[in-house]
């Protein structure tokens, strides 16, 4: 899986039947730290998880696993949405967000 | 699965009989800004898109699942045509 | 997929069994305005293409897709070999001969 922040959402009225109307999103990949993956391309995903703009999320890209989560085997569907993330820990500290609803562990 | 913009069309005759009657397109993968990003790709189509417009692309071996023969050696389907892309800060379609 | 240029062939006596019977060709990768990419790639050839042809290629596990590299350790295979193709409306690469024969690509 990788991190990565919805950036937009996608409307494709014209569209293979297996999406039928999905909800998809484009999410950008990021670091950790919040930082844009210069390495990575922005994704277009399957949103399983409710996300939003804004939102940071678990993206599910490339693998048999997005179909197991679709519900179809055959479904031309390789990337999801599966989770929002509400906190990232780093080595024992609280990287993300930046001032956490509860203390840091140090 | 990414989003590009339609900028051509591949002719070929002789392939594959799993492949008869699959269009072709030259795929250029673009960023939420209309920028482009990465090599461009072929592509084929399910949806009917034409020059120009924005399309939803599905790689790897999920893209063949799109196909009226899946078993082909393709890793790249539009699956999609997109309509709307609103994104922060701006919007985009196959009409922009 | 990727556009490319065939431009050899490899020969390996020593090899997996699985892949004794496949036909390798090297393919250069080209962009869509036809100039080559430094990058090249080893390909099961599906369909008979030849020496300079310009074909499509599929990589991965989408390449093991076909009758001849199921099962096989492949990860790219030649599925077509090329006849023309336009950008923005523009004829970037059409096929010698096919001229002659009054072939129209818009019509395919």
């Amino acid at each position: 899986m990788k991190i990565g922040r919805v950036i937009g959402t996608v409307v494709t009225p014209i569209q293979h039947p297996a999406y039928d109307g999905r909800r998809l999103l484009a999410v950008r990949p990021e670091t950790p730290a919040g930082e844009a993956d210069a390495g990575d391309r922005m994704f277009v995903a399957v949103d399983r998880a409710q996300a939003g703009i804004g939102d940071r999320v678990l993206l599910l890209a490339e693998g048999s696993s997005v179909r197991d989560v679709i519900g179809d085997a055959v479904a031309p569907i390789r990337c999801a949405v599966v989770g929002i993330i509400d906190e990232i820990e780093r080595d024992g500290r609280v990287i993300w967000p930046a001032s956490p609803a509860h203390a840091s562990l140090d | 699965m990414y989003l590009g913009r339609v900028i051509g069309r591949v002719v070929a005759t002789h392939k594959l009989a799993g492949l008869k009657g699959v269009a072709l397109q030259l795929v250029r993968p673009v960023d939420e800004h209309g920028e482009s990003a990465g090599a461009t790709v072929v592509a084929c189509d399910t949806v009917g898109s034409g020059l120009g417009d924005l399309v939803h692309v599905c790689d790897g071996r999920e893209s063949t699942y799109a196909l009226p023969d899946p078993f082909v050696p393709v890793d790249a389907t539009i699956v999609g045509h997109v309509e709307a892309f609103d994104y922060e800060g701006g919007s985009a379609g196959s009409a922009a | 997929m990727f556009i490319g240029r065939i431009v050899g062939t490899v020969v390996s006596t020593v090899r997996d069994p699985k892949v004794v019977e496949l036909k390798l060709q090297i393919v250069q990768e080209l962009d869509e305005h036809n100039v080559p990419r430094e990058k090249y790639v080893v390909a099961a050839d599906t369909v008979g293409a030849g020496h300079g042809d310009l074909v499509l290629f599929a990589q991965g596990s989408s390449a093991r897709q076909t009758v001849v590299t199921d099962g096989r350790p492949i990860d790219a295979a030649i599925f077509a070999v090329i006849d023309s193709w336009d950008v923005d409306g523009e004829v970037v690469y059409q096929k010698e001969g096919l001229e002659t024969l009054g072939y129209e690509p818009a019509e395919v």
